[in-house]
């Protein structure tokens, strides 16, 4: 998660799975990720088949290869710390190579590892194909709260604005204090953080400011009417192949 | 600290989503008349800034770092309820938008990252302000003392909920020990920059603090004094050790993973015979008879050398960083 922006998330295109409605496709990430998370751990063979439904996503939405497995990369410390749980799970062990190491945990890590790297895809389809003004706007349309909804659609357009203050900041620190400018370290980061509030706050000021003088009235105006569902048979038989194979996993174990 | 899925199981994610769901619920309700119109701007505001803060790690010990949660910060300076909705927003975006933490655990860490931190900061602070003098250094260190123990309950949330329904199989008493231990350390940072942000805001904007909008402070301190940072790492780093000592190695008679390796591949003959061994050697105080003694002896021992190898590789880092 370092220096990530939120238009570089987007992948632009003209695919089928661009031109869905976002609330649509929000409705199938919780869907299939749901799906993915209860099917059983043992059932591995659901869980290709998981993969291979989550391909047809990623190709119908003209993903390039490379793009997508670059944004999977996300996940990389869940993968250490997954990594990390045959070697303290409970007895029995098993010898694997040099190393011995618990079957639970060896279990455990497959779970993690192949739900999170599932899930993760999914979201990457979602966030690549979907602007983020629009997926503001379908999670509106899912009637979440309006003030969650407003509160994280000015998050995001100012993130771009703290990142980049923070780097001024940085700048800053540096032109005056030479080479102790890590920002790791403890007392800078303290600092700084006080500083970047008393900015953000009064950028929050001049912000609702400048929205009263433009004739704000406590409501942001509606976004434009969702495009068209025709894909609504799809995305739905797409989630109902994802629910079929948990099912045919739950059952069988 | 962001759970990522598959970590938690299905029902239990369901159960801890309804119970962040209704906390975030009453949130937003209480913070209902705060937020009507003029806040709204401002909490998207101060909500990029927590995430941009939440970008930065700082290093914990070696291999571990930790970063600021932001959720006592946000307590003090905006009011709990408003400070646990907003860092659910960030939660939520990076859930949603970046993939970092699960969707299926998004109530596991809504809850664990922003409603129990939020909760718990915000009661201690206010509590320590009413039986302390009003000063600058007593609100300073009334933050640190409520940052480190919001992230202390954080992490015991996450305990809770993976006792529950965790996946993987670690004994439990290791989990506990190893995550209360480590946040610890984390809550230790995470005082340290709350507190020193806190200073910052009260010499420049005091009418900002809704922690302390009741109160007019004196005392010019926009930093914590020297001898309260002293107090308060060696109280954190004294209770990091409790908990990894005390709760992690006691409970646990199967020798662990690392341990395992060693006995089977025959490593542990060698070692008897190798300095290696030496009086750490499975991590008991060999002097030392009584077993629980040793482990508990060997558990400070193991902790103060890591912390030390720990100050060693920040000041190496350093004078490197000097030297360039």
């Amino acid at each position: 998660m370092s220096g990530v922006h939120a238009h570089v998330l987007h992948y632009h295109g003209h695919s089928p799975v661009h031109r869905l409605a976002s609330h649509v496709k929000i409705v199938a990430l919780f869907a299939f990720v749901g799906a993915v998370v209860v099917t059983p751990t043992r059932a591995m063979w659901a869980f290709g088949v998981h993969a291979a439904v989550l391909t047809v996503a990623v190709g119908l939405a003209e993903l390039p290869a490379g793009f997508f497995l670059r944004r999977l990369t996300i996940e990389v410390p869940f993968v250490i710390f997954a990594l990390a749980m045959p070697f303290v799970g409970e007895v029995p062990h098993v010898e694997v190579g040099p190393w011995t190491l618990s079957v639970s945990g060896l279990w455990g890590a497959w779970n993690v590892l192949a739900k999170a790297t599932l899930a993760v895809g999914a979201s990457v389809v979602l966030t690549s194909t979907t602007e983020v003004a629009d997926l503001l706007a379908g999670f509106d349309r899912l009637r979440a709260p309006r003030i969650l909804t407003a509160i994280a659609g000015f998050m995001i357009r100012y993130l771009e604005v703290a990142i980049g203050e923070l780097g001024r900041v940085r700048t800053a620190l540096a032109a005056r204090l030479g080479n102790r400018t890590r920002l790791t370290e403890t007392g800078t980061l303290a600092t700084v953080s006080g500083t970047m509030f008393i900015r953000a706050y009064e950028r929050g000021e001049r912000v609702h400011t400048a929205m009263l003088a433009r004739g704000y009235r406590g409501v942001m105006p509606l976004p434009e009417a969702p495009p068209p569902t025709s894909h609504w048979n799809g995305v739905v038989a797409w989630v109902a192949t994802a629910w079929l194979i948990t099912a045919t996993a739950l059952v069988s174990a | 600290m962001h759970v990522p899925d598959g970590f938690i199981n299905a029902a239990t994610s369901v159960g801890t989503g309804v119970v962040a769901a209704g906390g975030l619920g009453v949130s937003l309700r209480r913070a209902g008349a705060a937020l009507a119109d003029r806040q709204i701007p401002l909490a998207g505001v101060t909500a990029a800034l927590v995430f941009a803060l939440q970008m930065i790690n700082f290093p914990v010990l070696p291999g571990v770092s930790g970063h600021l949660m932001g959720g006592a910060l946000a307590a003090i300076l905006l009011g709990p309820w408003m400070g646990a909705a907003v860092v659910s927003v960030v939660v939520i975006v990076q859930a949603l938008f970046f993939a970092d933490g699960g969707v299926s655990a998004l109530g596991v860490n809504v809850l664990n990252i922003a409603i129990v931190t939020a909760l718990v900061a915000w009661p201690v602070f206010r509590a320590l302000m009413r039986l302390l003098p009003a000063t600058r250094a007593a609100a300073l260190g009334a933050a640190m003392a409520a940052s480190f123990l919001s992230v202390l309950a954080s992490s015991t949330a996450f305990v809770l909920e993976y006792a529950v329904g965790g996946v993987g199989g670690a004994p439990l008493d290791l989990v506990l020990g190893a995550m209360t231990g480590i946040h610890a350390l984390i809550g230790v940072g995470e005082g340290l920059i709350t507190a020193a942000a806190l200073g910052t805001v009260l010499a420049v904007r005091p009418d900002l603090v809704t922690g302390l909008s009741d109160r007019t402070l004196s005392g010019g301190e926009t930093r914590p004094t020297g001898r309260a940072v002293t107090a308060f790492v060696a109280g954190g780093l004294a209770i990091a050790v409790a908990l990894v000592v005390f709760v992690a190695p006691l409970a646990s008679p199967d020798p662990d993973g690392l341990e395992t390796v060693a006995e089977q591949t025959g490593f542990s003959e060698t070692a008897e015979e190798h300095a290696i061994g030496g009086p750490l050697a499975d991590y008991q105080w060999s002097g030392v008879e009584s077993e629980p003694w040793g482990t508990i002896l060997s558990g400070v021992v193991g902790t103060a050398v890591a912390f030390a190898i720990g100050l060693g590789v920040v000041a190496v880092s350093r004078r490197r960083a000097h030297s360039r």
